[in-house]
């Protein structure tokens, strides 16, 4: 069934009896093309864009839970293309596109809001080193405005201009960077593949890989053993945990990221503000609730909850900067664990067993990824060569010295 | 998270500051034919385990002394606090 507007009003006038789940739940075939392990927003994407970009059907996604379950149900929605690197920049820059487009291309509504973003920034040091990055941006067929203190005031008249500490100087602006609706992306992806006769096949965990002749041919699961030309594994959160399961170790550690939103209120922010001189972000939600957010709690951990220091932090980044804030009640918060890369940059890439691929380590920028990461996933697993924007994300990148460190703050990974 | 300091008792998490997995403490030797291949491993690739973790954290609010926790990462629990330089001696 495609979704229409035409197809709401005949729904709408018959008594909605005719909507039909958005995607099957078939039983496992014994032998796929493709297993994609991880139903998560990258996963299925990498499902949609396999079936439709390249006309590989025969296609199953395992997840363990159900679809959607992970971090693209627990991030902060916000999408974006302003890094700064040549690795990187062109990849984040292919996904804003792939957004832009996104509800046509898989015929659902996932509530693409380009309202842009702000980065603040508070001393001259700051404004050079976001002229530079506005600069790669454009290079990199972006969008980028350099703002000064008047062109933020313009926008945002209710920041906190004249703090003592941390006054606001301007900001680097994207007016095409926004918010998504983030579990219609997991659901339009769902239902993309599905239509495509992906099979999407929820409480299957995988708990081993097949290795025979020292190639990758399937995954052993709690709904039985399942053959495959192919296994890719696309679990951010879990990867290590799973990349075990075949005899390696990554350049990665798990680390919990606590988000927060409050009660809903009248439109306040025009787009998402991030802070330049703490680590704060907030948006508002298309309901009305602020969501924010900032540093990781900063040790490993796999407990989906946070401590309450990082909560003080948080808040008190925003109200150096938003002073208005103190006045929001706080609904709700929660953590998410993260794949903390060691330069701060993901992997897209084959690994050491032929047959077995890899795509992880997206510290908490996943989600403004999730359709680039699908595109070029897809891309690899289909002709065994990286895709041009994902050339930089190679798994042995520390190995030959070509890291992608944005941050420059070395082999840290509490530190990106 | 309460830790609990080998010398100075019961210390409020936030005053340390986290390195990570105490595998840290093994430097390889910087002279062996296989230094290139030893660091990259010893720098990069970690274990990353859910369950007990040992882990170095640096109490720069307090003694400046350097920890070895043994903590649970799936609840935060910790089991075992130690000073740094006994575990180091022990491995020596």
């Amino acid at each position: 069934m495609r979704y229409s507007a035409l197809q709401v009003l005949k729904e709408g006038l018959t008594g909605n009896k005719g909507w039909r789940p958005v995607w099957r739940e078939p039983e496992p075939k014994k032998q796929y093309d493709v297993i994609i392990v991880g139903g998560g927003g990258h996963g299925l994407a990498t499902a949609h864009y396999l079936a439709k970009e390249h006309g590989i059907t025969n296609v199953a996604v395992l997840e363990k839970g159900w679809i959607g379950s992970g971090n693209i149900g627990r991030n902060t929605t916000i999408i974006r293309s302003n890094y700064l690197l040549p690795g990187n920049e062109p990849f984040y820059e292919l996904s804003m596109k792939l957004w832009e487009g996104l509800e046509q291309d898989f015929n659902y509504n996932a509530m693409v809001s380009q309202r842009g973003i702000v980065n603040l920034y508070h001393s001259d040091a700051q404004r050079d080193a976001y002229a530079r990055r506005g600069n790669s941006m454009l290079l990199a067929g972006a969008d980028s405005v350099l703002l000064d203190e008047q062109g933020v005031r313009k926008l945002c008249p209710f920041l906190d201009y004249d703090n003592a500490r941390f006054p606001i100087k301007g900001g680097l602006w994207q007016p095409r960077a926004g918010t998504v609706r983030h579990d219609a992306v997991a659901w339009g992806y769902a239902r993309g593949a599905d239509s495509r006769g992906v099979d999407i096949l929820q409480n299957c965990e995988v708990t081993g890989f097949t290795l025979e002749n020292g190639r990758c041919v399937g995954v052993d699961t709690t709904r039985g053993k399942i053959g495959a030309r192919k296994v890719a594994v696309c679990v951010a959160g879990s990867s290590s945990r799973v990349m075990a399961m075949a005899g390696m170790r990554l350049p990665i550690e798990s680390h919990v990221l606590q988000a927060f939103v409050s009660e809903g209120l009248k439109p306040t922010l025009p787009g998402v503000i991030t802070f330049g001189a703490g680590h704060f972000y907030i948006s508002q939600s298309d309901k009305g609730g602020l969501v924010f957010g900032g540093d990781i709690d900063g040790y490993n951990s796999y407990a989906q909850r946070g401590n309450l220091p990082v909560v003080e932090d948080v808040c008190e980044g925003g109200m150096a900067v938003m002073p208005m804030i103190g006045r929001a009640r706080l609904l709700r918060m929660w953590g998410g664990i993260m794949d903390m890369s060691m330069d701060g940059s993901p992997y897209i890439d084959k690994t050491s067993i032929p047959g077995l691929y890899f795509n992880g380590g997206w510290c908490y920028g996943g989600f403004k990824a999730t359709p680039a990461s699908g595109w070029c996933y897809a891309h690899l697993i289909a002709t065994d060569r990286p895709h041009d924007t994902a050339t930089a994300y190679r798994l042995d990148r520390f190995r030959s010295g070509a890291v992608l460190d944005e941050r420059g703050a070395g082999a840290q990974p509490n530190l990106h | 998270m309460i830790i609990h300091h080998p010398l100075l008792g019961p210390r409020d998490a936030a005053e340390f500051v986290y390195l990570g997995d105490a595998s840290l403490l093994n430097r390889p030797d910087p002279a062996a034919p296989s230094a290139a291949e030893d660091f990259y491993t010893y720098l990069h690739l970690r274990d990353n385990t859910a369950g007990e973790h040992r882990e170095l954290w640096y109490h720069e609010q307090g003694d400046r002394s350097w920890l070895v926790l043994t903590r649970n990462t799936l609840t935060h629990e910790i089991t075992r606090v130690e000073l740094a330089r006994d575990v180091a001696g022990q491995a020596s």
